[in-house]
């Protein structure tokens, strides 16, 4: 098992929730996040005084799934996410020990 | 402003008393109201005190950070009811109670002798009161915005009411009371350039000078937390500035009107300058800019209002809110005091710009209602103009400095740096804006 957790634009957040849906994933978790990586912040101007917000807005979804489907996970984001321009995001897989449903206390595959 | 105190139709009455004895005998038995004034000085009155409550502080309110919104509003409020009370006890009187030349003295104290059948020119006297009332709680909630996200509760409130006392009541007394040697002088000054704006301006500086920066000027981030308040309290003041400047000439008739026009003229002409030279220099038009612009516009035509035609008009807005602009852009910048919210920038900058233009722009030949008396050309009530703003700045920025420093050593002005950091709204208030 794998733990998908995907930072994206937030505006591409229900074309990749669509996509994820698609390549049978049943549940994530979605947070707002905010941070900073290649995409530059922007300045803001109030009365002549100038702020530069480095940290962007941006979502974060966490996903679980069986190890063959990692790869159709990670295409369906790729594919809904991606806009071509800097600051769309990234991708981070990771091994998962263990998943349980607390309702019925099933364990893994079952739970995920 | 001599009108302030002795509006025409007194001077007609008085005209008529010397003609037609018989006449001025019933005038003088029978002091008379005159309804149309009263319920258009009633409706000002209102006006103005919407202008503090909510406008000014939602205008305020809205420009510091989110942990900081309710102690404004609660500041603002606080010297509404504050003063409400000091100037029932002593302030109208010291004001407006007698005839000296730089104090009304005590003779009105705790309302003496104003009742219902009081009269001040064609209106009842407890209406000229309150509307003037209406102007003593704005001018030291003016100042708040210099000294925002730091400023002691209980200072603060030692501090207005030791302010207005001893500032605001002198030089209304000196520019607009009876025998006040400043109106004598033929400054024009028709709803209160130095009275209201440059006072205020001035102490405001002085404020932000003692009590310091906020920690963290100017490197942290202080944007204003929600533009939209700052935009509804603009507003809000725009349209109490009607009852503020047409409401000065104490009477509904055409010297009202016209001080209306120019009210709008000159806002709307302030909003634009400001909105294009930040648009040319910067880029982009922004809200806080055009709504900065329009209330330097107000404050620029406040003592111009009564005397200046429609051009001139145009004139003192688009001059308020260039000067404004850049005493808020690159003054404050360039000597790096934390005017937090630009009380000076804006209140003492474009007032005096509006304070001098309206010497230059009252001329006949410029479209104006005409010189003073004591002028005999454009640079004569220019520098009469300057006096009263030279005075003004003067003493209100001596009285301030002594007052704040009395209470420094006294209780201490700033709360403690982990309450600033905490936020004013937990620290002093044990209360939130919002639950988000």
């Amino acid at each position: 098992m794998k733990m998908v957790t995907a930072v994206i634009k937030p505006f591409r957040l229900d074309d990749v929730r669509e996509a994820l849906a698609e390549a049978g994933v049943h549940g994530t978790t979605m947070t707002e996040v905010k941070g900073f990586g290649r995409q530059k912040g922007h300045t803001e101007l109030y009365r002549g005084a100038e702020y530069a917000v480095d940290f962007l807005p941006k979502v974060k979804l966490e996903v679980a799934v069986e190890d063959e489907r990692v790869d159709a996970v990670v295409e369906a984001i790729i594919a809904a996410a991606k806009t071509g321009q800097i600051g769309d995001g990234k991708i981070f897989v990771q091994s998962l020990d263990e998943v349980v449903r607390i309702r019925t206390g099933e364990t893994d595959r079952d739970a995920i | 402003m001599s009108k302030k105190y002795l509006p025409k139709p007194a001077w007609l009455a008085a005209a008529g008393m010397l003609a037609l004895p018989g006449l001025a005998f019933a005038q003088a038995n029978t002091p008379s109201v005159n309804a149309g004034n009263t319920a258009w000085m009633l409706t000002a009155t209102a006006l103005v005190l919407l202008m503090t409550i909510p406008g000014l502080a939602l205008f305020y309110g809205g420009m510091v950070r989110a942990k900081n919104t309710l102690s404004v509003l609660m500041q603002c409020f606080a010297i509404c009811c504050l003063v409400t009370l000091i100037w029932v006890l002593w302030g109208y009187s010291v004001a407006f109670g007698g005839q000296g030349a730089y104090w009304g003295g005590l003779s009105k104290a705790f309302m003496a002798g104003v009742g219902v059948d009081s009269v001040s020119g064609t209106i009842p006297e407890t209406v000229f009161s309150t509307f003037q009332l209406t102007f003593a709680i704005i001018t030291p909630a003016l100042i708040v915005g210099a000294f925002v996200e730091r400023m002691k509760f209980s200072a603060m409130l030692w501090f207005i009411g030791i302010w207005v006392t001893l500032v605001y009541f002198p030089i209304a007394h000196w520019v607009w009371g009876s025998g006040g040697w400043l109106g004598g002088d033929g400054v024009q000054d028709f709803a209160g350039g130095t009275v209201v704006h440059i006072n205020a301006g001035v102490a405001g500086l002085v404020c932000a000078l003692v009590l310091g920066k906020r920690s963290g000027f100017p490197r942290t981030m202080m944007r204003p937390h929600n533009l939209g308040y700052t935009l509804v309290g603009a507003s809000m003041l725009w349209v109490g500035w009607f009852g503020f400047n047409a409401g000065s000439e104490l009477a509904a008739d055409g010297v009202a009107g016209m001080a209306m026009l120019v009210t709008q003229i000159a806002t709307a002409a302030a909003a634009l300058t400001w909105m294009f030279v930040e648009w040319g220099s910067h880029g982009k038009p922004s809200v806080l800019g055009i709504c900065s612009g329009a209330v330097a516009g107000l404050v620029a035509i406040t003592p111009a209002s009564g005397y200046v035609g429609p051009m001139g008009a145009i004139v003192v807005g688009a001059g308020g809110g260039f000067f404004a602009y850049y005493a808020v852009t690159m003054l404050k910048t360039r000597l790096g005091y934390d005017d937090s919210l630009d009380a000076f920038g804006v209140h003492g900058v474009a007032g005096i710009v509006g304070a001098l233009l309206t010497g230059v722009f009252s001329s006949k030949s410029l479209g104006g209602a005409g010189l003073s008396d004591n002028a005999s050309s454009i640079i004569g009530q220019v520098g009469i103009q300057a006096l009263g703003v030279g005075v003004t700045i003067v003493y209100c920025g001596v009285v301030t400095l002594i007052i704040l420093k009395v209470l420094e050593a006294v209780m201490g002005l700033r709360v403690s740096p982990e309450d600033e950091n905490t936020g004013l709204d937990l620290a002093l208030h044990d209360e939130s804006a919002y639950d988000l």
